[in-house]
């Protein structure tokens, strides 16, 4: 399927698994509650792994399994369910995670600009949906008052004075 | 002047409050942009209703009983003329001509239409003013003291630090879909005018064991179903941590908060059923990670500063002498100066509270004209500069006392001059059930009912310092909870009843009122408001006021008396 990913719209090829669909031999995302009870499994699995978080989801505990998964996959049940904001500030500033970090779900075009500033990427809208109408969102703001995950620095210190 | 926008003149914003530079405006137009594309997608079909809503809120637009409603943000309470103009300007052609003052300090239109509420904001962009969070779950305009910066009993001004809250609040990327509203008060004086511990976050500007300046931190106050008031988590807070310690308390908030149950989604709960110790030990471990990442510069808190410099006042202001003389020989004059103005910081200065609670005028209520007018006159009495209070009244912060006597003219001429600030006829009041969707009684009728058997002034100046506050709904935006009388409209199988409470306070020695009893039939509450402060005029001893003497007797005395008949 087709996605945004660092301001593009390109083709994916990672399926996302039932919590009892077998690894297939390409990427494949799982549930946090599937990593915590196959972790070693799944570990000498041959497949590239990726994580699905929910915002609720406590990472304290799988802090140092980040680094092995290609794509961490944060899911919006609702478009206001925010905790997937705080989640992906953290997985960048606190955890230092560097793979792909994607929305997917009920997220709006309208909240990418926001999304991208907190860490997040790469965007898996619901299908039928044209992403190209999307890609401005990202670009809605050319000024931002506060630091957050992304290279911006607080508006004084740029303003300079 | 600068320009046109509209038909509507331009002209450069005064020096005595924050203006906005090139950053500032880009943000706020590119906003308008943003809100014009979601309302185009919106009206054609490209955004549902559920979808549009939390966009809509986010820049306070709310679908209410007749139409839509708009409430646009006066940061921290603080106006000035021009913008002034450009409301007037906005209830006149996009409105029924009239605009009306909240207790959060700001504005709200009652009938614009949806199609053309980006070119409001484009107007008011303008004149550097906007409609962001002003709802919707998500930090809400910054609230502050109506006398910061003249009153005496101030240890430092509290707006540049409501303007750096401000600008950091934002479009913050990360809390704009926060479990419920969220709303932050500074108050840098001794007497608490801004309600601060009624907020989810209050900071008190205080002094510590070295001299230093910093913030005390409450968190978790807030009315509402379940009212409450806020709790320090910090004693003291270096000014250079602010911003890293108020991020660390939304986004402990932001991930823990409840979102099962909207009436259990405000801070206050989270703090509650964690309990205070567990809460604050989360903000503190939370605020260690990225405290040294985000430190407050003092070079912005000094930029900032320098947009609220004092005006320059006139050093022989208080050698006039005809505004004692005026007050012996008028006495209206000399009760209007006693009500409404307060001592200033400066010598021959008073600043002066305009009364938007005329007899028969829904409390907060002004019209375009009224607005324009007032506009005028503080361009010529107070460097053209107003505020708005909580309490739903506006302030002129800076007038010279040889001039009270034209200005009081002036207000009287314009039905603004009512003496009564602070007084029982000085309501606060929700807009109710005639206009909003949410309440389930009509609260306006009811505080003008109120008001016709409190007008006789006499009567009124020997009551003292009363607060009357009415909801229309147990979602209090009349801050029933804590008015002295509080009054708050309920459903009873589809008619309007009033709970009464008594006690409540919103300053220093803040209190919830409690339940006198019963509650009353709408057309009783103004018999039932009249025995209570025939009650209290029995009951007190000497100067007693109200609240004190509410809680010297308790409830019984006045419980006695309304519920005698029933």
């Amino acid at each position: 399927m087709q996605i945004i990913r660092d301001g593009k719209i390109v083709h994916d090829d990672w399926r996302h698994l039932a919590n009892d669909e077998p690894l297939p031999a390409g990427k494949a995302t799982i549930s946090l509650t599937r990593w915590l009870a196959e972790k070693a499994a799944l570990q000498s699995a041959s497949s590239e792994l990726g994580l699905r978080l929910r915002g609720e989801d406590s990472i304290d505990a799988i802090v140092d399994d980040l680094k092995s998964f290609g794509l961490i996959v944060i899911e919006f049940p609702t478009m206001t369910d925010g905790r997937g904001f705080s989640l992906a500030r953290l997985l960048r500033e606190r955890y230092g995670y560097t793979g792909e970090i994607r929305a997917r779900g009920d997220f709006i075009r309208d909240q990418m600009f926001f999304l991208s500033r907190v860490g997040v990427n790469a965007f898996e809208c619901h299908a039928g949906q044209d992403l190209e109408t999307f890609l401005p969102a990202l670009s809605e703001y050319t000024v931002t008052y506060q630091a957050a995950a992304d290279p911006e620095q607080s508006h004084y210190r740029r303003r300079g004075d | 002047m600068v320009g046109l926008y509209d038909g509507i003149a331009l002209y450069l914003l005064i020096p005595t409050m924050y203006q906005y530079d090139e950053f500032d405006q880009t943000l706020v137009n590119e906003r308008v942009a943003q809100f014009r594309g979601q309302t185009q997608r919106f009206l054609a079909g490209q955004l549902t209703e559920d979808q549009f809503r939390p966009l809509r809120l986010m820049n306070g637009l709310y679908i209410q009983r007749h139409a839509p409603m708009l409430r646009v943000a006066v940061p921290y309470g603080l106006l000035s003329s021009q913008q002034m103009r450009m409301l007037a300007h906005i209830a006149r052609t996009y409105d029924k001509g009239y605009g009306h003052f909240t207790t959060r300090q700001n504005i709200q239109f009652n009938w614009p239409k949806l199609e053309e509420v980006p070119d409001i904001l484009a107007n008011l962009a303008t004149v550097q003013m906007h409609a962001i969070q002003t709802s919707g779950n998500c930090i809400r305009n910054v609230t502050s003291d109506h006398l910061a910066g003249v009153c005496a009993d101030e240890l430092e001004d509290p707006r540049p630090y409501c303007e750096i809250i401000r600008q950091w609040s934002t479009l913050h990327p990360e809390f704009a879909f926060l479990p419920r509203k969220f709303k932050i008060a500074v108050s840098g004086a001794a007497k608490d005018r801004a309600a601060t511990q009624l907020h989810d976050i209050g900071l008190y500007l205080v002094k510590n064991a070295q001299g230093e300046i910093g913030f005390e931190v409450l968190v978790g106050g807030g009315l509402g179903r379940t009212p409450m008031i806020g709790q320090t988590i910090r004693p003291f807070l270096e000014k250079q941590h602010l911003l890293s310690y108020l991020e660390a308390i939304l986004r402990i908030y932001n991930r823990f908060g409840r979102r099962d149950n909207k009436y259990k989604a405000r801070i206050k709960i989270l703090l509650k059923e964690t309990g205070i110790e567990p809460f604050t030990g989360l903000v503190e471990a939370e605020w260690a990670e990225i405290r040294d990442g985000l430190l407050l510069d003092p070079r912005e808190i000094q930029r900032v500063k320098k947009h609220f410099a004092a005006p320059a006042h006139d050093t022989k202001a208080a050698t006039d002498r005809s505004f004692t003389q005026r007050q012996h020989e008028d006495t209206r004059f000399a009760a209007w100066i006693r009500h409404n103005t307060a001592d200033h910081r400066v010598a021959g200065y008073r600043a002066v509270f305009i009364s938007l609670k005329a007899p028969g005028i829904p409390p907060g209520d002004m019209t375009a004209g009224q607005m324009d007018a007032v506009a005028e006159l503080c361009d010529r009495f107070s460097y053209g500069e107003l505020r708005v209070t909580h309490t739903q009244n506006l302030v002129f912060a800076d007038v010279k006392q040889a001039d009270l006597f034209e200005l009081w003219q002036a207000l009287t001429a314009l039905n603004l001059a009512t003496a009564n600030v602070g007084k029982a006829t000085d309501m606060i009041c929700c807009p109710g059930l005639d206009f909003c969707s949410l309440a389930n009684a009509s609260s306006i009728p009811v505080a003008l009912d109120i008001y016709s058997r409190l007008e006789d002034m006499d009567y009124l100046y020997d009551l003292g310092e009363i607060r009357i506050n009415l909801s229309g709904c147990m979602n209090g935006c009349g801050h029933h909870s804590v008015g002295h009388i509080g009054i708050l409209g309920v459903d009873k199988k589809g008619e309007e009843w009033f709970q009464l409470t008594l006690g409540g306070s919103s300053a220093n020695d803040a209190s919830l009122g409690e339940r006198l009893g019963p509650s009353v039939a709408k057309d009783e509450v103004a018999g039932a408001i009249e025995t209570i402060l025939r009650t209290y005029t029995t009951l007190r001893e000497g100067d007693e006021s109200f609240l004190d003497t509410v809680r010297r007797t308790g409830l019984e005395p006045f419980q006695e008396k309304v519920y005698a008949n029933h």
